[in-house]
């Protein structure tokens, strides 16, 4: 045996040490797309903590009116920051970037990405980005304090460190940019024999849609966000109506690539949870063609809906008509995915383990997250909703416990494959059922409160606001200690839990086929594809 | 009030109504749905799966046309609401509500102004909206309205009426700085023989003339009188004060007196109370007497 090996805690093996390199050298100048798969990984979840961390000040802050903590210019930079954080450094690069590089180059056969350098250049642009952004909270004017939408003529005047935030954004936004042709070029050229499109795993579908996504919606983000350094710096006034600007122009290329990220964020979610519920119910998914198809139409549809964001704006009322009839549009392959999911489980065997319980609690949030955002998309019940509460609760309700909780569930479903060890099971379920709980009563209240009037990044609150604040906040925390007990098991599971098997779960895509964890190249001589993602008998899986 | 005329309330709550209650019935379909397959075939009850069916066109037609059809009628209920929000019954009265950072102000046709909107019960009020700076919201919970404030746009307007008396919040709904959340004031709905009146009323009368223009241009919104710390410092005892200023960067004490307060009016980025963001907006409107009126209060507000 290796001497190396012998050092390594049991279960570490395959591309852990089969090149022989070790240190970190091996891993920040790795080309492998496991090696890159777990620097996202940690990268992209070691922001989500800090997001997290943030999250639950603004919540103390808010915990009671007026001052609690924090005065209101630090509470301005903390939800912008928080926003910042979530979105551009964790829910963005975290599908693509983590799992999809871990599972989507061997859930296709292959033994790495099209461009393997490129995809290591992607993960030092998103560091890079990350680490202009972090300057920019501790020197200049300090933390931006503008919300993470960047709103002109605000952004241009405040006195606080914008320009350089947003030119962290920008670099990041490359990365996502050549993530995408990565993985276009990836699903489109590297299939091995016999993986087919039609056989290809829904959730490598999901990434294919979002991919297109990146490739056409982030330049504009790019042209944005130089505009509004051309804005600060140059003083083009493009978007300032004192210097003959217009506002809503910003506003409008804003959306056009915030909304579609939305879609970023939320698509490959939508492909794990379709990869864990037919593995848990040892069935064939339901509705195969169908799924795959309502990605494309997600991707395609959503990229025409930004202007729901602006009905109360000032923009036309023709172009709200136009915007809310799309949204409602886009509502609909939604509904069908849901739909499909639940028909899955119709007969078949269902084990309530970890990841499934991600993937089940996925579609009651998301659906509450979906059927309030028809509120936002008609036009009349918009109006009294939008900036308010009720966005924050329902964008969270999407984002958190929608991709959020899928993030959770990819988590407890891959991770053990490349670590070679899992977790406990009670304290996984322990932890679910607390972040459930607690999430509920975190963001249901929220969605109350902006029932009932309270507008949205409020350092202050009238005092019948009261009450239900303290409630979320309470709910935060449990939360919050749901979170450590998850993840405090996770990854002492995956440090010396117990040794897996190469199908701990029974699955029938290509990376239950190959060792675990899989070796550096994936397969030892190229696969050829005989059946179906999801077809465990032809898999030989009883 | 013309008893036929759609409010907002009237137009928007039925919308609600409608999207709420389909939602709910969906909700709850498919929870219990889910609910009852975990629990029906769980692998303790059903330890092999009983189908191995991978699509049936016919659930898919269906699920795809109900949504549609309920979406649909979703989107024509919302659009025709919203309509009745942008028209503006004929007989509005019409008021313009002047959005700073972080005040509001009301001007009525006959040049009165006040810090908050007086308006007569059941009669439609048109409310004008002008920014000077950056972009606020005008927004008033209790009439489902809500507009942006958007500066340099014309015909930029929102509509109400209250058909009962008494005093509602309005709210800044759009993000736009330190005092955001501090720039609210609320709709005073009194009867119309009551409004007439108060429109007609001496403006000052009473009252002190550098205070009223304090509260006109909304200066209290950030400076107390009560000596508490809001955005900026508070008047309470200003006046004979040390205080560090920094100006142009570099600190220096000065002592408050007259040409310093004018000087800070006319110029509030010059010297910067230390502690205090540079956020201030110019007030070049004022006339020589009504900032000395101003400074006169001020001296005494202790």
């Amino acid at each position: 045996m290796n001497p190396a090996e012998n050092m390594l805690p049991a279960g570490k093996g395959g591309f852990w040490i089969d090149t022989g390199k070790t240190g970190i050298a091996s891993w920040i100048f790795s080309t492998d797309h496991k090696r890159i798969g777990l620097l996202y990984f940690w990268s992209v979840f070691g922001f989500f903590l800090v997001g997290v961390l943030l999250g639950l000040l603004i919540r103390i802050e808010l915990m009671a009116p007026g001052r609690t903590i924090m005065g209101p210019q630090t509470y301005n930079a903390l939800f912008t920051v928080h926003g910042v954080v979530m979105v551009f450094l964790f829910i963005i690069p975290g599908f693509q970037g983590s799992f999809g590089n871990l599972v989507m180059p061997i859930q296709i056969g292959s033994r790495d990405v099209a461009f393997p350098r490129l995809n290591l250049f992607s993960w030092w642009l998103y560091i890079a980005g990350a680490a202009i952004i972090l300057t920019s909270l501790f020197t200049g004017g300090g933390p931006p304090d503008t919300g993470w939408t960047f709103y002109l003529p605000f952004s241009e005047r405040t006195g606080t460190n914008v320009s350089l935030a947003v030119f962290g954004v920008f670099i990041v936004g490359f990365s996502s940019i050549l993530t995408g042709v990565n993985f276009v070029t990836t699903i489109h050229r590297l299939r091995a024999e016999g993986m087919t499109w039609g056989r290809l795993p829904l959730f490598v579908w999901s990434l294919y849609a979002t991919a297109w996504v990146q490739i056409l919606a982030t330049p504009i983000l790019g042209i944005t966000l130089v505009l509004i350094i051309a804005e600060r710096l140059l003083g083009t006034g493009l978007f300032d109506p004192a210097r003959g600007g217009d506002p809503l122009m910003y506003q409008h290329l804003f959306w056009i690539y915030s909304h579609p990220a939305v879609y970023i964020m939320i698509l490959p979610a939508m492909g794990v949870v379709t990869e864990i519920i037919p593995v848990f119910s040892r069935k064939p998914i339901f509705g195969y063609r169908m799924i795959a198809f309502s990605s494309l139409a997600i991707a395609a549809a959503g990229s025409l809906v930004w202007g729901h964001h602006m009905f109360t704006s000032g923009m036309s009322d023709t172009a709200i008509l136009v915007f809310s009839f799309l949204t409602f549009v886009v509502a609909i392959p939604s509904a069908i995915k849901v739909f499909n999911w639940v028909s899955t489980l119709y007969r078949g065997s269902i084990s309530l383990e970890a990841p499934m319980l991600f993937a089940l609690s996925f579609i009651l949030l998301f659906s509450i997250g979906g059927l309030t955002g028809l509120i936002l998309g008609a036009a009349a019940t918009d109006i009294h909703v939008h900036d308010t509460h009720f966005v924050v609760g329902h964008f969270h309700y999407v984002i958190f416990g929608g991709s959020g909780f899928a993030f959770f569930g990819a988590m407890h479903y891959w991770l053990p494959k490349f670590y070679g060890r899992r977790y406990a099971e009670k304290p996984a379920i322990l932890g679910w059922g607390l972040m459930f709980v607690g999430f509920n009563i975190l963001y249901f209240t929220m969605m109350v409160l902006g029932m009932e009037g309270m507008p949205r990044r409020y350092y202050d609150y009238l005092p019948e606001f009261a009450r239900l604040n303290f409630v979320s906040t309470m709910g935060s925390w449990i939360l919050a200690v749901g979170l450590a007990i998850l993840l405090v098991n996770l990854f002492r599971g995956l440090r010396s839990g117990e040794p897996v098997g190469n199908n701990p779960w029974g699955g029938a895509t290509l990376e239950w086929s190959i060792p675990t964890p899989p070796p550096t190249e994936n397969f030892a001589k190229e696969p050829v594809v005989t059946h179906g993602p999801y077809d465990f008998r032809g898999a030989g899986i009883p | 009030m013309d008893p036929n005329l759609i409010t907002t309330n009237r137009a928007v709550d039925p919308v609600f109504m409608f999207i709420f209650g389909v939602s709910l019935l969906l909700l709850v379909g498919i929870t219990a749905t889910m609910v009852g397959f975990v629990v029906r075939y769980h692998r303790s009850r059903a330890p092999e799966p009983t189908s191995r069916a991978e699509s049936s066109i016919w659930l898919e037609i269906l699920w795809t046309a109900l949504p549609t059809i309920l979406v649909m009628a979703m989107f024509y209920y919302g659009w025709a609401g919203y309509l009745a929000l942008r028209n503006v019954p004929r007989d509005a009265l019409q008021v313009t509500a002047t959005a700073r950072m972080w005040s509001w102000s009301f001007t009525y046709a006959n040049g009165r102004t006040s810090p908050r909107l007086y308006v007569p019960v059941g009669k439609p009020v048109l409310v004008n909206l002008v920014s000077g700076d950056v972009l606020h919201g005008f927004y008033l919970p209790a009439f489902r309205v809500k507009r942006d404030v958007v500066p340099g746009m014309k015909n930029n307007h929102a509509w109400f009426v209250a058909t009962r008396a008494g005093s509602y919040d309005l709210f800044c709904s759009v993000y736009c700085g330190e005092g955001h959340s501090a720039m609210i004031t609320t709709v005073e709905a009194i009867p119309e023989a009551a409004f007439t009146a108060w429109l007609q009323e001496e403006e000052k009368a009473g009252g002190d003339a550098g205070k009223a223009l304090l509260e006109k241009h909304g200066c209290l919104g950030c400076h107390s009188l009560d000596g508490s710390t809001k955005v900026g410092p508070t008047f309470k005892g200003l006046f004979g004060r040390s205080v560090t200023v920094l100006t142009g960067g570099a600190e220096r004490v000065i002592t408050v007196d007259e040409e310093y307060l004018q000087h800070s009016i006319l110029d509030p980025g010059a010297d910067v109370v230390k502690g205090y963001q540079p956020v201030m907006p110019p007030f070049p409107d004022l006339s020589r007497d009504e900032v000395r009126a101003i400074v006169e209060f001020l001296k005494r507000a202790k």
